[in-house]
């Protein structure tokens, strides 16, 4: 392949990379944005939706088969139920602390997290769960580069969750509470707004989307394990903050961003793959450092 | 009704009175004294009456009790969130593994050049994040954190990679060589009283009382006179100086060491006893660093569902009592 292919690949690579940290950085950024809340908890939660999913299909692989249709009616029905397990994490632990100091919810986040993630273990016995489905390598080829069907469908589910949740927030009175509600609770409160019920709606579509990810990357990677949430929160809150954390473009344009930045980054001869996570986490320090209100960030001065 | 909340009221008191009572013996500074004399005897008679294993957890309790000191002068005085604090830890133990493994340093002469670069590193990685909003601060240090011990797991021909650095000298005093649990046990045991006498000489100082101001309100501290940017920086070189030096000995106790022990899950362990134990207060600190490490061997037959149980405990402490075990009173 000459550099042309190279960059190509790397091109189509990138954007299934970055997909996957733009869902999860969408449940980072909405939580952030309505109430300042670093969710620690956002990537063990797409772990657990990746797992609902492998569960689900394997169950439904019976009657809906292992392709296509059985693995959207996973995708679906682990978002629903992803997105009650926010819920009910956002009732159970967040909610008693709104008022608490940040650092009392962000430990309580932890804690979650924690959770989350030994409990999985547990249930697991720690192995690797392969994610079995009847899908091929076959696609479609551009000179010497191969795109597979399921990397075109995994960027076109994307798109349309991103579409569908950029309608949602923009068109709808609950995305109207959002955006009001995350520049100002009490205001909202006074207006009637049931504020309670729209931050659990927030945490139900944060997770809703983090599910989607993890069982997309699930089918994509074919492998899914307890440990698969901790790298990719931390790459998606990085992906969130590059953008600008609150601000939903600003999160699906820094998952991408991020993802070609991996890919192509972890090119160059002198990084190396095994320097990829170095990479972002430097990357995420001189972002913070020199523009830490992101991309799309307003230019506010914030102390706390 | 009125007598029920004179009851009430009698209850609420009798209460306090116990904790009040406690905490004013520990008040006196010469009856604190007198109890922290009695706690240090016992723990210097131990070794001649416990088995290796009791001292094996001792051991372990008192470097517990260092790092959570360090770390709560960062997030406890400071109130600078840290979440890569085993980063520092790391560093102290591989400067002093490899100096002494790879180019046969003696262990003492490898203590300052350890510490020199856990204060390089904690100025690297802290200085450029110090204006950062708390949350900001929590993800960059535990990025930092992660990264540096990636690199303790990548650059193999110096730290040994993933299988970790192996043939760490032992150190000896006078000649005698420091190879039993029991010397490890009087190390450990030394450096956490010098630990204890550190922050306590700390927390009323001049730049402790500064720690604390600019952690309650910033721009007050700020207006009257308080460098923040210099006060913050301060506490997090001291701090991570007492995770480096208990990781010196750490490398030595070990000798050898691998990028796992310093992984996340350290980081968070640490966090975790401090905030159990009650940030800001020197007592909570060995109370949460003794129940981090008990925990766990007395739930030993839960196996690995223990970190689940923590997890939930976090939860329920930041509910119904977020000040910790042993708070500080002046919250």
């Amino acid at each position: 392949m000459d550099t042309l292919d190279i960059i190509s690949q790397q091109i189509a690579n990138s954007l299934i990379l970055g997909s996957f940290y733009a869902l999860v950085a969408l449940g980072y950024s909405m939580v952030y944005g309505i109430i300042k809340l670093l969710n620690f908890a956002h990537g063990d939660v797409y772990m657990v939706g990746a797992f609902i999913g492998f569960t689900l299909l394997s169950l439904l692989s019976g009657f809906l088969g292992d392709g296509w249709l059985g693995i959207s009616a996973a995708v679906v029905l682990s978002m629903i139920a992803t997105g009650f397990l926010g819920v009910v994490i956002q009732r159970i632990a967040y909610r008693p602390l709104l008022s608490a100091p940040r650092l009392s919810i962000l430990i309580t986040a932890m804690g979650v997290s924690l959770v989350l993630f030994n409990a999985v273990m547990a249930a697991t016995f720690g192995e690797y769960k392969a994610f079995e489905t009847g899908l091929d390598f076959e696609g479609v080829d551009f000179g010497s580069i191969h795109i597979s069907h399921t990397q075109i469908v995994l960027v076109l589910a994307t798109a349309l969750l991103m579409t569908g949740l950029t309608l949602f927030i923009n068109r709808t009175i609950y995305g109207k509470a959002m955006r009001a509600i995350s520049i100002d609770m009490d205001a909202c409160r006074l207006m009637g707004i049931d504020v309670n019920k729209i931050i659990a709606l927030t945490f139900f579509v944060g997770s809703a989307l983090a599910a989607a990810a993890g069982v997309m990357a699930g089918v994509y990677y074919g492998s899914i394990h307890f440990f698969m949430g901790f790298i990719i929160g931390l790459k998606a809150f990085t992906a969130a903050v590059f953008g600008g954390i609150g601000i939903i473009p600003g999160a699906m344009l820094g998952g991408l961003l991020l993802g070609a930045l991996e890919s192509f980054g972890t090119q160059m001869p002198w990084i190396g793959t095994e320097w990829k996570d170095v990479f972002s986490f430097g990357l995420l320090i001189l972002i913070l450092v020199f523009k830490p209100n992101g991309l799309m960030g307003r230019n506010e001065i914030e102390r706390m | 009704m009125a007598a029920n909340d004179e009851t009430a009221a009698v209850r609420r008191t009798g209460m306090a009175g116990i904790e009040d009572r406690i905490a004013d013996v520990l008040e006196d500074r010469s009856k604190r004294a007198a109890v922290f004399a009695a706690l240090v005897l016992t723990a210097v008679l131990v070794p001649s009456v416990g088995s290796n294993y009791t001292l094996e957890i001792l051991t372990n309790s008192f470097l517990y009790i260092v790092l959570c000191l360090g770390l709560n002068i960062i997030v406890g005085y400071a109130g600078l969130l840290d979440l890569g604090f085993a980063a520092f830890f790391a560093v102290g133990a591989y400067s002093v593994g490899i100096l002494t493994s790879k180019f046969g340093w003696n262990f003492w002469l490898a203590i300052p050049p350890a510490l020199l670069l856990t204060v390089v590193v904690r100025v690297v990685i802290g200085a450029p994040t110090l204006r950062l909003r708390s949350d900001y601060l929590a993800i960059v240090t535990l990025g930092a954190g992660e990264m540096i011990r990636i690199i303790a797991r990548n650059m193999k021909d110096l730290t040994g990679g993933a299988s970790g650095l192996i043939g760490i000298q032992r150190p000896s005093i006078l000649g005698l060589e420091l190879n039993q649990i029991s010397h490890y046990y009087y190390i450990f045991l030394i450096l956490a009283i010098l630990a204890v006498f550190a922050s306590d000489r700390l927390e009323n100082s001049r730049l402790g009382r500064a720690w604390k101001y600019v952690r309650d309100d910033e721009d007050a501290a700020e207006a009257m006179g308080i460098d923040r940017v210099a006060v913050k920086l301060s506490a997090y070189i001291i701090g991570a100086l007492f995770a480096g030096l208990a990781g010196c000995f750490y490398a030595a106790k070990m000798t050898a060491i691998s990028p796992e022990t310093f992984q996340f899950m350290q980081s968070i362990m640490i966090l975790v006893a401090v905030v159990l134990g009650g940030m800001g207060k020197i007592a909570g600190m060995v109370v949460g660093a003794l129940a981090m490490v008990l925990f766990p061997e007395i739930f030993r037959e839960i196996g690995s569902m223990r970190m689940l149980v923590f997890g939930v405990i976090l939860i329920v402490m930041m509910i119904f009592r977020p000040q910790g075990l042993w708070p500080d009173r002046r919250h």
